[in-house]
């Protein structure tokens, strides 16, 4: 990314940046315990929400597998969790299933950094899988979102039936500590949570130079008139499997610190509805701004644990009724709208740079 | 021999069911480009219609008329699935054309809200309904093999649809104009065909036969709000698998998908003849992308 000229407006939101920034960093000097535990969890999902971004507001590529990409990273650290907790021996719920040895491919989840490393590798390689036979064949749009959706069904059905390895419908739980620290302790929840907004900070950053660079270019003119892109002689195969791989990998990470944070992981968080859900955090805040996913994921889960539990019908509502608005009247999101009102007046996009179709 | 047949009955049973609920789909889809996810909340619709029929027939009609009761509930389904189709098409849908994904998203949100409607109304828990005397019991065509009347009704009803179907498109005016409007939709326009009528019709069209599944549906067990969600991406990869704008693409694509699946399911368990009927389907589509049978078209997107 070149080193733009500072303009009032670019100070502006450097210094809104860094105000945030600011605020995630001391919020455990003034919110408690509780709610900073909810804070990571709602972290995690922003960082979540920047891979997603990354693949739909810049490539025009909708996945709603991502829950699966985050579950398989959260299994990942739940396994290494779980075999901490139980000191190496087999975990409870193999007992339970009757199977009285560690299965192989366990076993080296004992080792945390080869957890961490395959928390990351595993999503990514199914993406990079999936994403080699779907978009080499210009299988994409719709077709492309079906079989996401279809994978999250296979994956999650996997995951519930084979019990004795993957714990079932309860998913894996019940851990102690991770590396020696407990995962009681206030205090490994506090750096738990500054790790957590370290991660999201990267990532930002991280999204923010894919963008910003040639390969970024290429992205949107992919999202905008992907047979132009191939007309001009670029491959678009290669770049949407490398960005898809990449959100993939993302999203992965961010399970890994989910689970850290809630302690539990099960079929369940990584079905249908949760990975749809995760596609709605980021139309809300504004697809095609990062800053618009990360807030979108933050306050909708915000919005979820403040209304869900007091009124649990009227969310579903709420909910259902926010898809069709959002997509009917705000296809930028938030975000779409903030911008609106700023440059109204400073900048009219010229018609034939439009978008015309923002998410075909 | 008897174990062959009777799988071989299963599979065509699985893939008339799956059949019905794709055919809706494939259709709007095909036309429209739209992607329905009610389409599944309109199953659900169906069902519920089954539902209040019998209770009305119970509650106003002696007793010997109540096995009558599901030759009304048919149509009674097809009829409401229908008009919230068409009501659906009319207030949401024609916003969305040529916005595929959009598509997808906002139907979503109006499955969800219509799924939560069914519970407030009728509750969460599953409801059951008594399917009538003459479809109890089965045709025994051996010893130890019963094909029971119920899934040879289902099978029966999807080929009614099925003809039906194709003499509207093949052999109406409407369905000429339809397939024109699918072909060439500006091209169409020009010559005077109402191409918003046309949407609005077939859309509706597709929502009754997804009202008629659910009718079926209530035969083979209780329903629930969430009913539509367990067949809904099933049908989908029907629509995938079998290629759009054809119904004959759509016919096989169900056939496929039901024998496959009780295939792997008799041969491994359910969870891993899911998965390797995915794998096959994403392994056929590197051969024919477009699916089965797709339209021929010039056009490049």
């Amino acid at each position: 990314m070149r080193l733009q000229k500072l303009t009032p407006q670019r100070l502006w939101i450097l210094l809104g940046y860094t105000a945030a920034a600011a605020a995630l960093f001391s919020a455990p000097l003034f919110v408690s315990d509780f709610r900073l535990n909810l804070l990571a969890k709602f972290l995690a999902f922003a960082i979540v929400a920047l891979g997603l971004d990354l693949i739909w507001g810049y490539t025009g590529i909708l996945s709603l597998g991502h829950g699966i990409f985050f579950g398989l990273g959260a299994y990942a650290m739940a396994m290494y969790l779980k075999l901490e907790a139980s000191g190496g021996k087999p975990p409870d719920f193999m007992g339970w299933s009757g199977l009285k040895e560690l299965p192989l491919f366990w076993q080296p989840f004992q080792h945390f950094g080869f957890a961490v490393v395959m928390g990351i590798a595993i999503p990514a390689l199914l993406a990079l899988v999936l994403g080699y036979f779907t978009f080499r064949n210009r299988i994409r749009g719709v077709y492309f979102t079906i079989l996401t959706q279809a994978l999250v069904i296979i994956t999650t059905t996997l995951l519930v039936g084979q019990q004795a390895f993957t714990g079932g419908t309860n998913g894996v739980t019940g851990y102690s500590s991770l590396l020696g620290f407990s995962l009681g302790s206030p205090d490994t929840k506090r750096a738990l949570y500054l790790i957590t907004v370290v991660v999201l900070i990267s990532i930002f950053v991280l999204c923010r130079f894919v963008i910003g660079s040639r390969f970024g270019k290429v992205l949107r003119a992919i999202r905008d008139g992907e047979n132009r892109v191939r007309f001009i002689g670029y491959n678009p195969a290669t770049y949407q499997m490398v960005v898809f791989t990449l959100s993939a990998a993302i999203a992965g990470l961010a399970g890994m610190l989910f689970v850290l944070h809630v302690g539990i992981i099960s079929p369940s968080m990584l079905g249908i509805v949760p990975s749809i859900e995760m596609v709605l955090w980021v139309a809300i805040g504004g697809r095609g701004t990062l800053i618009g996913a990360a807030l979108g994921a933050i306050l909708m889960n915000w919005a979820k644990s403040e209304f869900s539990t007091a009124y649990p019908e009227g969310w579903l509502f709420f909910m259902g009724a926010l898809f069709v608005v959002v997509v009917v009247f705000m296809p930028k999101g938030v975000a779409g709208l903030v911008g609106q009102l700023k440059f109204r007046r400073k900048r009219r996009e010229p018609e034939h740079e439009r978008v015309r179709n923002p998410a075909v | 021999m008897e174990v062959y047949l009777l799988q071989l009955f299963n599979g065509l049973s699985i893939s008339s069911i799956l059949l019905l609920v794709a055919l809706g789909l494939a259709i709007t889809f095909g036309l429209m480009k739209v992607i329905n996810m009610a389409h599944g909340e309109l199953i659900m619709i169906g069902a519920y219609s089954t539902y209040l029929t019998q209770n009305l027939f119970n509650d106003y009609l002696p007793e010997s008329m109540f096995d009558w009761y599901f030759v009304l509930a048919v149509p009674a389904s097809f009829v409401i699935a229908f008009i919230f189709g068409l009501i659906l098409e009319m207030s949401l849908i024609r916003f969305l054309y040529g916005r595929p994904l959009d598509s997808l998203l906002a139907t979503w949100g109006v499955g969800l809200v219509l799924q939560q409607l069914a519970r407030s109304i009728f509750g969460a828990p599953n409801v059951a309904v008594t399917s009538p005397s003459w479809l109890d019991g089965g045709m025994k065509i051996m010893d130890g093999t019963l094909l029971p009347y119920k899934r040879l009704f289902i099978i029966a009803l999807v080929i009614a649809c099925l003809v039906s179907m194709y003499f509207y498109i093949y052999r109406s005016h409407e369905g000429r104009r339809m397939r024109a409007v699918m072909q060439n939709r500006d091209m169409a326009a020009c010559l005077g065909v109402s191409t918003r009528r046309v949407d609005a019709m077939t859309f509706a069209i597709g929502s009754g036969i997804a009202g008629v599944a659910g009718c079926a549906l209530t035969l083979l067990g209780p329903i629930g709000p969430s009913l539509g969600t367990y067949y809904i991406v099933d049908a989908f990869m029907v629509v995938v698998l079998g290629g759009v704008g054809k119904l004959v693409g759509t016919v096989l694509g169900a056939t496929g998908i039901g024998m496959f699946n009780t295939l792997f399911e008799y041969w491994t368990n359910a969870s891993l003849g899911k998965v390797l009927v995915f794998v096959c389907i994403v392994a056929f589509l590197q051969w024919k992308p477009m699916g089965l049978v797709a339209m021929r078209t010039r056009s490049l997107d």
